[in-house]
């Protein structure tokens, strides 16, 4: 091995700093060959090892009777009874998108997927996070509203062809994300207790076997393009972006779901980020063995690749298993290697050893940093304007229209929310809902982040983002039990970056201890900047519940008649937490003052109350405030197949901005034609809930004392709100 | 009753289809491997959605040169019945046991939605549970749904009543509205819509039934 090509440029090249150079020497007690600092470079990388935040993630709370398995494995577990178990997890792919939406969205679904059925799980639902700038932006738009269509039918090309629904999700337009599009993907998978399957190359001697598409030159670090060897070899610089087969991940995953049956296979893992290296120096380092691998065995999509390239290569649609059924669905499986007892990671290539490094080196010695942190980045001002609104009904009116609170159909249509008929709710709803076949349980998942929140107060921010996602699932009657996180933040060598990232994941770990919901894995996506301007801190939470398998209680007022109850009351907020509302963003253009104060011990009996009502059939609709609060929850209510609307009298000292359109959380509305059950159950839990009135058809007003706020017809919001993504991917320039 | 539902590497709602007819209609249902060049014992045969071989060429294309492919055409030549939902619609256009085509949607977009539909024929083994007129809410879910065929090949198909279902609201375009055309000899039927998926009243709507239900009723096939 020739190791003077080791200069500082091809370590800085490589994103390694002189320190942690210095660590790899001592490792391994020599200089390491260009290959080996290669599988250093992706192995330390932030993304595969979490350096920056993983002193911090140990805040969060992981455990609870339900957890099978937590963080650190391809994904968490949870029991959900009857023997049976999911599988969830949920990563970003920012960056790929950003740079080519169509193939960056769809293999981010690609991989989140094989992380799932890795484990043995059958992927059944999936839900996606997407934020872009602002599709009417006057210079951006343009660009903003083609990332938006190809992340979308990216999107829609892996999860349809694959056959997983896609069942729900967020979509948010902001300035901040113009620069860093973010395309976070959660997938969830089904499986029992005993098909579970971990990515562990245990048992000296076994077989290691490469199943999947051939490795290609597609996906290799960007950094190592820089570097002197290659730029003789790769005259031109191949895409960072990998391209996904959706076809080939459908063969893989029932080859492999069958192949596990056979009760052949020890140890099975995805080649995701780090392809090669990091399957087989995980493997190694969880089960305490060596891997030994000759890279003239890999199947190659083309002919004289290094073994650089191929130990980076990041192409689609592979997996590494210790230990064979994959002829029958016309894979290519191949045994490039075999466990030894070593503890090492031995790459060879026609006999000649390429590399030899320490798993363990790899996979947990990677470099641990306590980053300094400062204050928490923020440059909203605490007051604002003052809300003095000529028309609420035009206000009402441009919120339903704005991107982030109008209908998402044009996005939805697109997925196939479907398929394999286990959806009860879908796209739309407060949070989806999936039948277990052969189970009475079903699983409930929402998925929420709300970057202006937490730009605000990322502590605050990020609980009021954890209780809403347990608002969610407890108004279509789940309890929530687990969660997964991802963690979009811009560069933690920052110290006000930092502390938006330190601040929020205690946040993070207080609302989930707080609501019981351990984190049971998730994903950082951090250095989300461009030009130096940092992304709105925007942790994205999922959160999944159990509820018993029946026909949902819908989100619209079913029929005319019905009483519409507040459950939680009308809240007492003052001027400062309208700052980070939707209504300050549409109507003002504006970011101030703090987001909205969350009681989270009232928060939860809230839940509790609503939970029990739609489990019990005791109300007809329920629908959680939100974003847009009060008026725009009304609005959703009425937008059913027949138009029902409301007559909603208020009586309070509010000030009219602030009542219709205030977002303080633990509020929910219900309709129902038993008032005394509602109220009851409301007084037994202690939370505040009142009749506000009265569905009725065609017609939505609102009054306060004799103050009439809104008064419309539900049609002439509803054509507004169901059209306007369309409008604004069309006619982007809105008078 | 005993249908066979072919699995296709890419296939995605094979196991839709087996679930609705064993579980939702209490009938046998079994899977059928597109390397087998014998169909068994069934009654009728089900090609579910997806995408067969990955769609890649053409939807159904490479699908037609399968094994099972050449057995599905001599139970049809036999009189067996055969039903193609989506991409079963797709590959049995490919394969010539259905006239016409299905090329991408008017939008260019993957569209999934439940559609209204109404029975433009009850005379058919696919359809006889229903009465013609009557209307039918199924959900499609294709990219490439857009029935096309020459103005002779559909006034045939109108003039031998073999137009077997009509979009109310055509989700992608097709021509004079179909959404499910027969054969000749009308035991081979092909629809875009997906009736498994309305086959449970927990799906939010049970109106596929009228059509499993026709498929699973119509008693042995005539070899005629």
């Amino acid at each position: 091995m020739s190791s003077s090509q080791i200069t500082p440029d091809v370590v800085a090249a490589h994103q390694l700093s002189p320190a942690e150079y210095e660590k790899i020497l001592s490792l391994l007690g020599r200089e390491p060959s260009l290959t080996e600092l290669g599988i250093f470079s992706v192995m330390w990388s932030e993304h595969c090892s979490y350096k920056s935040t993983r002193v911090h993630l140990k805040k969060l709370p992981t455990e609870s009777a339900l957890v099978l398995q937590g963080p650190g494995e391809n994904a968490g577990i949870i029991d959900i009874g009857d023997g049976v178990a999911i599988a969830f997890k949920i990563e970003s792919h920012n960056h790929p998108s950003f740079i080519e939406p169509f193939q960056g969205a769809a293999t981010g679904v690609g991989g989140i997927l094989r992380d799932i059925f890795t484990m043995g799980a059958r992927p059944i639902a999936v839900l996606d996070s997407i934020r872009f700038g602002r599709l009417d932006d006057p210079e951006t738009g343009a660009r903003n509203r083609r990332i938006l269509e190809g992340v979308v039918s990216g999107i829609a090309h892996y999860g349809n062809c694959f056959g997983v629904p896609t069942v729900g999700g967020e979509c948010v337009f902001e300035k901040s994300y113009e620069g860093n599009p973010l395309v976070n993907v959660f997938a969830l998978g089904v499986f029992k207790h005993n098909e579970v399957f971990y990515g562990k190359a245990t048992g000296v001697g076994n077989p290691v076997i490469y199943v999947g598409a051939k490795t290609g030159r597609d996906g290799i670090h960007g950094a190592s393009m820089a570097s002197a060897e290659f730029t003789e070899e790769s005259k031109q610089k191949r895409p960072n972006v990998q391209v996904g087969d959706p076809f080939m991940e459908k063969l893989l995953l029932e080859a492999c779901l069958e192949a596990m049956k056979t009760g052949a296979i020890v140890g099975i893992q995805d080649m995701g980020a780090a392809g090669l290296t990091s399957s087989t120096c995980e493997m190694g380092s969880r089960a305490g063995t060596g891997v030994e691998i000759d890279l003239a065995q890999v199947p190659q999509r083309e002919a004289g690749m290094t073994p650089y390239e191929m130990m980076l290569s990041e192409s689609q649609e592979r997996m590494l298993l210790v230990l064979s059924v994959f002829k029958k669905w016309g894979l290519d499986a191949t045994e490039i290697g075999v466990v030894t007892n070593d503890g090492m990671l031995r790459v060879k290539q026609h006999g000649v050893v390429f590399a030899e490094i320490p798993n363990r080196a790899l996979a947990d010695e990677a470099p641990r940093y306590q980053r300094p942190f400062s204050k928490p980045l923020r440059s909203a001002p605490v007051t604002g304007r003052a809300m003095a609104s000529q028309d609420l009904k035009a206000d009402l009116k441009a919120l339903l229209a704005s991107g982030d609170l109008c209908s998402k159909r044009w996005i939805w249509e697109q997925y196939d929310y479907q398929v394999r008929t286990n959806t009860l709710a879908g796209p739309g709803a407060d949070a989806a809902i999936v039948r277990i076949k052969g189970t009475n349980t079903s699983v409930a998942i929402a998925l929420d982040g709300n970057g202006r929140y937490c730009a605000l107060d990322p502590r605050e921010g990020t609980k009021l983002i954890v209780a809403e996602c347990c608002r969610n699932l407890s108004t279509v009657g789940a309890l929530p039990i687990a969660t997964t996180n991802n963690l979009n933040f811009g560069n933690p060598e920052r110290p006000e970056i930092m502390a938006q990232i330190v601040e929020s994941i205690e946040g993070l770990a207080e609302a989930c201890k707080f609501f019981e919901v351990p984190v049971t894995g998730g994903n950082v996506s951090l250095y989300n900047e461009t030009l130096g301007t940092p992304i709105l801190p925007t942790p994205v939470v999922g959160i999944v519940g159990t509820l018993p398998t029946e026909l949902p209680v819908p989100l619209r007022f079913p029929k005319a008649g019905l009483t519409v109850v507040l459950i939680g009351g009308l809240g007492a907020p003052e001027l400062a937490e309208m700052g980070g509302t939707q209504y300050v963003k549409v109507i003002q253009d504006g970011l101030w003052g703090t987001p909205p104060k969350l009681d989270m011990a009232y928060e939860k009996r809230v839940q509790a109350t609503v939970r029990e009502l739609v489990r019990a059939k005791a109300v007809a609709s329920a629908h959680d405030l939100g974003e847009g609060g009060l008026a725009v929850a009304l609005a959703e209510c009425s937008f059913g197949d027949g138009n029902m609307g409301a007559d909603i009298r208020l009586d309070s000292e509010l000030p009219r901005e602030i009542l219709l359109f205030h977002e303080g959380p633990s509020r929910i509305l219900v309709a129902t034609e038993n008032l005394e059950n509602v109220l009851a159950a409301a007084q037994r839990n202690s939370v505040h809930a009142a009749a506000i009135g009265v569905t009725l058809v065609a017609r939505v007003t609102i009054r306060n004392g004799n103050d009439i706020l809104i008064d419309s017809a539900v049609e002439d919001l509803k054509g507004l709100w169901a059209h306007a993504l369309e409008h604004l991917l069309h006619n982007p320039v809105l008078v | 009753m005993k249908i066979g539902i072919v699995v296709f590497p890419g296939s995605n709602c094979d196991h839709d289809a087996w679930y609705a007819v064993s579980q939702n209609l209490r009938e046998q249902a079994e899977f059928i491997w597109h390397e087998t060049a014998s169909l068994g014992n069934v009654d009728a045969v089900i090609l579910p959605g997806g995408f067969a071989y990955g769609d890649y060429l053409r939807c159904g294309a490479i699908a037609k040169f399968s094994p099972v492919m050449s057995a599905v055409k001599r139970f049809a030549a036999d009189g067996g019945l055969v039903l193609g939902v989506c991409n079963g619609f797709q590959v049995l256009t490919e394969c010539g046991l259905l006239p016409g085509a299905l090329v991408r949607n008017a939008n260019l977009k993957f569209v999934c939605r439940p559609v209204k539909l109404e029975v433009a024929t009850a005379s058919s083994p696919f359809t006889h549970a229903a009465k013609k007129g009557q209307r039918l809410t199924i959900p499609v879910a294709h990219g490439e749904g857009c029935y096309i065929a020459d103005e002779k090949t559909l006034d045939a198909l109108q003039a031998e009543d073999r137009i077997a279902l009509k979009y109310v609201d055509n989700p992608n375009g097709s021509l004079r509205n179909i959404a499910g055309v027969l054969n000749q000899q009308r035991n081979v039927m092909g629809m875009m819509p997906h009736p498994e998926r309305v086959a449970d009243p927990l799906m939010g709507g049970t109106d596929g039934l009228a059509i499993l239900e026709s498929l699973v009723h119509a008693g042995a096939p005539s070899h005629a």
